[in-house]
């Protein structure tokens, strides 16, 4: 019989602080049953984990020290939050480029067949959504607003033609050619237009009749099992095999259904990676219990709030540090009252984010934070602060010189006169003759 | 120029956000400058301009108009063009539209429509229809040394190899009217398969038809290259449109002027109403009081007016008159303005080529002569929606006029650097004189032996016999 770990979690959940930010562990004797055999850590969906007590107490402290890195956030995750502010050499070859934070993401599913003779394609893209990614989108709402879209293109080819494989009779796409595949489709994707978010693309790729069966290939040669690939910031690109290769004289076109759960699968999986999500560098005891169809546990959520109150921080002291150098350079410029009451709101938003982040609130910290960077991005973009309004100070010397030179000019030679005859004039009674 | 009218939802709550919102994305998308477009050239028109397909409501409050008559057709606006067609330039009607081939032509224009239309034909859902249209202007008879034949790779430089794959409907109409019950004036290679027979703006025309979605079509070769060739010399006496109209500006110096439109009616025996809009931007300030509309001599007083004073630098001037044109005349209305002076920064980098002004728009139900019959819309789609008409008996035409081109009166730029060097010159000049006078002191110069130039002189004088200095 399977170990009641889920049950008792979930039994436990009650007891529990809710709020963001809290953890909740519980010690069970080393001889429970609770926990299966060779697992001492069992961590829970929501913000609890069972914890086998053995070993002795040192032993104890550091399985809740490496439970309390997992489940919460430490010194690396803080600094890969502010990876875009820390020279590159401190950070190490592989941190990774999460997502910014911003306020909102906008999510574009594209298809992209590059042969509609041969196939035509069907995908359930609307019900896909609504069945697998929006409860993903509902638990992260708390983090950013989501706008989801999804749009159909074809004649749109990657960008690098695949090499023909004979042991395998299929394409291979190479690891080093990955990075030239997204450029010449990024035009025809028409993602930046019309939005003020930042856009997420995902792609899902149907190779052409002529180019099929089409697989990635790892840094090692191997074959990709998902057949997708990611770009970080960016999105990610999945190539869809048509199955069952047809015989040649089938009547074009092909009719494709495209199986969407798998592909939502890998797309969940790419956009957990985008922010920073991911699953690994547990010690083998350790086993995590799946979040099901919300994608991800309560305490991934904590971590990536963790994450983006730090970097908001850091992003209103950037601006408000740029906004005050801004002043210095330009002597006159002026600042709107408006503009002084964003300054401020901004100023008091970040330092009471920051309180209440030593204190551990971090839904109000989350909230306070995001209030600084809107505050402090309005102030810093605001119309009226714009260099080319002001005189500089060459341009008042131009309308100046040419009135004050002339005038200065007989005078400052009649004043050298002046001296010139008072110093004679002393030296003059001097010599009497 | 550029122009976009959009009506907007009526859950819409702040029409003019939304418009600007708007017309900024469409910039982006477009390539097209729309951003533009602000209050100062964006009317509410309250007669033209309805909605096109399945309308809910007609509260003009949600109808936005605006035009940009400065705004120039190029490659740019193409590009994004051809991107929102499905197949794009790879495949289907498309592929002749190369930019280099079509801007080498007297007259390019394009468009995007968007309107709600019934699905199917019980209308329970509502689907949403994107028209998009080109319209070139090839002068074949001066590129073609004199002849007036043409082909399709004579004007695009290419020719149609296949359809798109995603089209449920792929033609080519070419307009084959005789004129005068002739026959075998003109011949088209290679033959059509069909001919298709419409009443067009009140005309019997002949088109021959050419479906690339046929098979049998590129059976003899693997393209198509359609070429007329005129077997006569054609007379060049070319049918008159019902209406035309044309406006000018009159008038001499830089304060005031005469905006004058005429609108011709050539229908032999009908008479019908006709609605202008007219949008005038506000540094041109109309006189509503010397608006005059006559008529073969007499004056015609229009059954509706709907006008807008423009406010400085807010809203321009909006003029909407619904006129009837008596059976074979000529309607010429003119309005007098004031051209106003603007703030020295409101100028634009050439302000002597002139400040432009939008054309006006005519919309009218034009009668036509020869009785039009119902045609549905599954059977022929483009020509229920170039040509539209609600019954058989008129059709519907929007006319724009020629945009205007007006000189403001423009303030001599160069004038603070000159006020500066001559207050500078004359403070100079006077100041300096006095300062002179008052501070000059005098004394006594001996009778000095002679520079070099009195010696030397004195040297001359010398060989030349001649007392020294």
């Amino acid at each position: 019989m399977p170990p009641p770990s889920p049950e008792a979690d979930a039994a436990l959940r009650p007891l529990q602080d809710v709020s963001l930010g809290a953890l909740t562990m519980y010690v069970v004797p080393e001889t429970s049953s609770l926990l299966p055999q060779g697992i001492s850590v069992y961590v829970g969906k929501h913000r609890g984990a069972l914890v086998r007590a053995g070993g002795g107490l040192a032993a104890l402290r550091t399985r809740l020290r490496q439970l309390t890195q997992v489940m919460s956030f430490t010194a690396s995750s803080i600094a890969a939050a502010l990876s875009d502010r820390v020279p590159d050499g401190q950070l190490g070859p592989d941190a990774r480029r999460h997502l910014k934070s911003s306020l909102g993401y906008e999510i574009t599913f594209s298809l992209l067949n590059p042969d509609p003779k041969s196939h035509v394609v069907d995908w359930d893209i609307e019900d896909a959504v609504n069945r697998y990614v929006q409860p993903v989108l509902d638990k992260l709402s708390l983090v950013a607003n989501f706008s989801v879209d999804s749009q159909i293109l074809y004649y749109a080819v990657l960008g690098v033609t695949p090499r023909f494989d004979k042991e395998s009779s299929s394409f291979l796409l190479s690891a080093h050619s990955l990075p030239h595949v997204i450029n010449p489709v990024e035009a025809r994707l028409g993602s930046s237009a019309a939005s003020l978010y930042p856009v997420l693309n995902f792609l899902l790729y149907v190779p052409e009749r002529s180019h099929s069966p089409l697989y990635i290939q790892d840094k090692d040669g191997a074959p990709v099992s998902t057949n997708a690939f990611h770009s970080p910031r960016w999105g990610g690109i999945m190539v869809y095999n048509v199955e069952a290769p047809a015989p040649p004289q089938a009547s074009l076109p092909l009719h494709v259904d495209v199986d969407m759960v798998r592909v939502m699968e890998v797309f969940l999986a790419q956009l957990r990676l985008l922010f920073g999500l991911s699953r690994e560098e547990l010690p083998p005891e350790f086993l995590l219990e799946s979040p099901g169809s919300e994608g991800l546990a309560d305490w991934e959520l904590d971590r990536l709030l963790w994450a983006h109150t730090v970097e908001n921080i850091a992003t209103v002291s950037t601006t408000l540090t740029s906004l005050a150098q801004l002043l210095d350079k330009i002597g006159n410029i002026v600042i709107k009252d408006d503009v002084a009451s964003e300054v401020y709101r901004a100023v008091a938003s970040a330092q009471s984010a920051m309180a209440k982040l030593a204190t551990g609130h971090l839904h109000s910290a989350f909230q306070a934070s995001k209030e600084a960077v809107t505050s402090s991005e309005r102030a810093f973009f605001d119309p009226s602060l714009l260099h080319l309004l002001y005189f500089p100070d060459d341009q008042k010397f131009a309308i100046y010189i040419p009135l004050f030179l002339p005038m200065a000019v007989p005078i400052l030679l009649s004043l050298a006169k002046i001296v010139r005859e008072t110093r004679q004039r002393k030296k003059e009674p001097t010599k009497m003759d | 120029g550029a122009e976009l009218w959009v009506w907007f939802q009526p859950t819409v709550t702040d029409v003019d956000k939304a418009w600007k919102e708007l017309s900024n994305i469409l910039s982006g998308i477009f390539c097209a400058s729309l951003n533009f477009i602000d209050s100062t050239n964006t009317v509410t028109p309250t007669a033209s301009f309805k909605p096109l397909g399945l309308a809910n409501g007609t509260d003009h409050h949600l109808l936005r108009y605006a035009v940009l008559p400065r705004e120039v057709v190029c490659t740019e606006n193409l590009t994004p063009w051809k991107k929102l067609l499905p197949c794009g330039s790879k495949a289907g009607l498309a592929v002749l539209l190369k930019a280099e081939r079509l801007f080498h032509s007297s007259y390019h224009s394009q468009a995007v429509h968007i309107r709600p239309i019934c699905r199917d034909a019980s209308c329970l859902a509502v689907s949403w229809e994107l028209r998009q249209t080109l319209t070139v202007v090839f002068d074949t008879f001066s590129s073609g040394q004199g002849k007036k034949d043409w082909s399709l790779f004579k004007m695009f430089s290419r020719t149609l190899t296949d359809a798109c794959p995603l089209a449920s409907q792929s033609k080519v109409y070419v307009d084959i009217s005789p004129k005068n019950k002739e026959k075998e004036l003109l011949e088209v290679t290679p033959t059509p398969a069909s001919v298709y027979e419409a009443i067009v703006q009140g005309d019997k025309r002949t088109y021959a038809v050419y479906d690339l979605l046929s098979p049998s079509l590129f059976n003899t070769s693997r393209s198509l290259n359609v070429q007329l060739k005129w077997k006569r010399p054609q007379d060049t006496e070319l049918p008159t449109p019902v209406l035309h109209a044309q406006r000018y500006v009159s008038g001499y110096g830089l304060q005031t002027g005469e905006i004058s439109t005429l609108i011709y009616n050539t229908h032999p025996y009908r008479a019908f109403p006709v609605i202008l809009l007219e949008t005038v931007p506000w540094y041109l300030r109309l006189y509503v009081h010397t608006l005059t509309i006559i008529t073969k001599g007499k004056e015609n007083k229009p059954s509706y007016i709907h006008y807008q004073p423009a406010q400085d630098r807010r809203r321009p001037h909006l003029l909407e008159m619904l006129i009837q044109l008596p059976a074979n005349s000529v309607t010429k209305i003119t309005i007098q303005f004031e051209r106003a002076l603007l703030k020295w920064t409101e100028y634009t980098p050439d302000p002597n080529h002139g400040f432009y002004v939008s054309s006006s728009v005519l919309s009218a139900l034009v009668p036509s002569v020869i009785a039009m019959k119902d045609v549905d819309v599954e059977q022929s789609p483009l020509f229920t929606s170039l040509f539209p008409s609600s019954d058989g008996s008129s059709y519907f035409v929007r006319l724009y006029t020629e945009p205007l081109l007006v000189n403001l009166p423009t303030p001599d730029f160069s004038m603070p650097y000159n006020v500066i060097c001559l207050t500078c010159t004359v403070v100079a000049v006077c100041y300096g004189s006095f300062y002179n006078l008052l501070t000059r002191t005098f004394h006594v110069e001996e009778p000095s032996r002679g520079g070099l130039a009195k010696r030397l002189a004195n040297i001359i004088r010398k060989f030349r016999g001649v007392p020294p200095l």
